[in-house]
């Protein structure tokens, strides 16, 4: 039986973590689809059936899949994923949102957040904040999987030439609704797939000292990122939360800038290449994870690192 | 209307797990146990739309072996008003919980099922939404804000872009996120209070339900460990490494 794979997309261009989850699939083996579901996302579907490996698009085209409402979504893809032996979708809010519906509308379990693919029935996951890794059979008929995206490359985003098929189901609950939405505006890479990251934390003080870290930043081509603390104090939004329970990284570099290293903090950048940190406090716990550790005041740190560059 | 939170006892958020040296499981032997931080958000979340008027009673539903009991006293002197352990050997797997808990709301008929977004440790993230779907219920995961308009409820999602908010029917199921709320600390005269409100012991086979194993766990293992880096002694001597050593800049 083949493989189904939900694209996250914005109805003209597929999410990069796609790409991951396509990979992830392919180390699975069989035939792989690809379903893109939305409003207007005929484009997307182009682009899908563009992707190496992928030997169907599926295009489910309906108001009812316009915001990726999981109460619709789900009926979907739990009706299209009878037919399959897998179904898989990048672990984003979005897929953590629908498919844990979907694994329980065909009465399976659902393997979250998968790190490795052992074999078809079996896969690694991250447990308790990344600080054991469980290797985990599947006993059900179809597996439902979501896909950490930075423990697998990118499919190539050419190459492939699938073919494209309409969907005609359309499942509105009727008992959901969006209202609005307010997403961030940046020119820098995206958090999770930016080759390096600049991170700031409770040390930065404020909102507005992140000014020194977007200018490094932009010298850098990286993403900024933050800790739950500088999250909640309101010094940056919800979206640059690194961690656990926030984003999961894994750059070339990553540089931790007045961040003391909590097991949640850790859990979303240990496995970065290159670690550098900065604080002022030398026992501070960052340091026992970075490959690079700075003891000093940020605020002549960071500047200065910025004019050397 | 009534508002139910789901509420689990797991590791205290403080403490490094390890693993066991047999590889089959962590260990949590002597270990300090708390109220999941997500659970504790739920809690508040309840406890604030009843002391708003919104909510008039807030019931709190945990499932494991008696020790869990501990948490949902907890979850009492934050201010639910009563208690229902679903007394299992051991912790069921998601999907087990939430068919559990939709016999519970199907009985207590809340308006609002409030969740943690995921417990701390097996990091699933499941359980809300699969209760949405065995119930045919609108979720709101992820929450940063809940407002109750009339026969609705809206909620502001924390998102990958940023923030969503959806309009749900009521009766809807909320999960926590952690910007929803800071719980408050429980004081004294209320844990002292929280030790005489009502808690019902059922059992899995009270509410006909029949746990069954989806999963099998083959081993844990500790994860890749990293080397232990370098201090350097100026922003110099950083730039030198990064360029010439470590060649990522
Ligand atoms: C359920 C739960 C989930 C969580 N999820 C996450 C998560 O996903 N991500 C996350 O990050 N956290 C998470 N946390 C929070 C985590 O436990 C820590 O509280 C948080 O990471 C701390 O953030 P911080 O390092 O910025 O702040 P602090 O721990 O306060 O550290 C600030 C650091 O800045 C340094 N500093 C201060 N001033 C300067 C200066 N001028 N120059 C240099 N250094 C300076 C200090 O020495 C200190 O080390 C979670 C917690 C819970 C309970």
């Amino acid at each position: 039986m083949a493989i189904l794979v939900i694209a996250e997309h914005d109805n003209s261009t597929l999410k990069g973590a796609t790409l991951n989850a396509v990979t992830a699939a392919s180390q699975v083996g069989g035939e792989l689809h690809l379903l893109v579901a939305g409003e207007g996302c005929g484009a997307a579907a182009e682009a899908a059936a563009q992707v190496a490996g992928v030997s169907k698009v599926l295009v489910a085209d309906n108001a009812a899949y316009a915001h990726q409402l999981a109460e619709n979504l789900s009926k979907l893809v739990a009706e299209l994923g009878k037919d399959y032996s897998h179904v898989i979708a990048p672990a984003t809010t979005t897929g953590k949102n629908v498919m844990p519906r979907v694994a329980a509308l065909l009465d399976v379990a659902q393997l979250s957040d998968i790190t490795a693919v052992e074999s078809d029935n079996t896969f690694q996951r991250p447990i308790y904040a990344g600080n054991a890794i469980a290797t985990v059979e599947s006993l059900d008929p179809i597996k439902v999987i979501t896909v950490r995206g930075t423990a697998f490359d990118a499919a190539a985003e050419t190459g492939g030439s699938a073919s494209v098929e309409a969907v005609a189901a359309v499942h509105d609950a009727g008992i959901s609704a969006f209202v609005g939405e307010e997403v961030a505006q940046s020119d820098r890479p995206e958090l999770t797939s930016a080759k390096v990251v600049v991170s700031g934390g409770r040390g930065m003080g404020n909102g507005e000292n992140f000014a020194i870290l977007e200018k490094l930043a932009d010298k850098l081509g990286a993403a900024v990122g933050a800790s739950r603390a500088a999250v909640d104090a309101g010094f940056v939004p919800n979206d640059m939360q690194v961690g656990q329970t926030g984003k999961i990284v894994a750059p070339e570099l990553y540089i931790a800038v007045g961040i003391s290293g909590a097991i949640q903090h850790l859990a979303g950048m240990k496995d970065s290449k290159v670690i550098v940190a900065i604080n002022k406090d030398e026992e501070a716990p960052i340091f026992q994870v970075a490959d690079y550790s700075l003891v000093a005041d940020l605020f002549e740190a960071v500047p200065e690192l910025d004019a050397k560059l | 209307m009534k508002a139910l939170v789901a509420v689990k006892r797991v590791i205290d958020y403080n403490v490094k797990v390890r693993v066991k040296s047999d590889n089959t499981d962590v260990d949590l032997a002597n270990v300090k146990m708390a109220l999941n931080p997500f659970c504790e958000i739920a809690v508040e979340e309840a406890v604030r739309l009843k002391e708003a008027g919104t909510v008039s009673e807030v019931v709190v539903v945990s499932i494991g072996p008696k020790a869990c009991q501990e948490q949902i006293r907890t979850a009492l002197a934050l201010g639910a008003d009563r208690g229902i352990q679903i007394e299992t050997d051991e912790m069921p797997e998601s999907l087990g919980v939430a068919k559990l808990l939709a016999k519970v709301v199907e009985e207590e008929k809340p308006e609002l099922v409030i969740l943690g977004k995921q417990s701390i440790d097996s990091d699933n993230n499941q359980t809300g939404q699969m209760l949405g779907a065995l119930l045919d219920m609108p979720q709101g995961t992820f929450a940063s804000e809940v407002k109750v308009e009339g026969d609705k409820v809206n909620v502001t999602r924390e998102v990958d872009g940023g923030l969503q908010t959806v309009a749900l029917n009521l009766p809807a199921i909320v999960t926590t996120d952690l910007r929803l709320n800071e719980p408050r600390y429980a004081s004294l005269p209320n844990i002292m209070k929280a030790k005489k409100k009502p808690l019902d012991v059922k059992t899995p086979a009270d509410l006909g339900v029949e746990l069954k194993a989806h999963t099998r766990l083959l081993k844990v293992a500790p994860p890749a460990e990293r080397q232990a880096g370098i201090r350097v002694s100026s922003v110099d001597e950083l730039v030198d490494k990064l360029k010439n050593e470590a060649k990522v800049i």
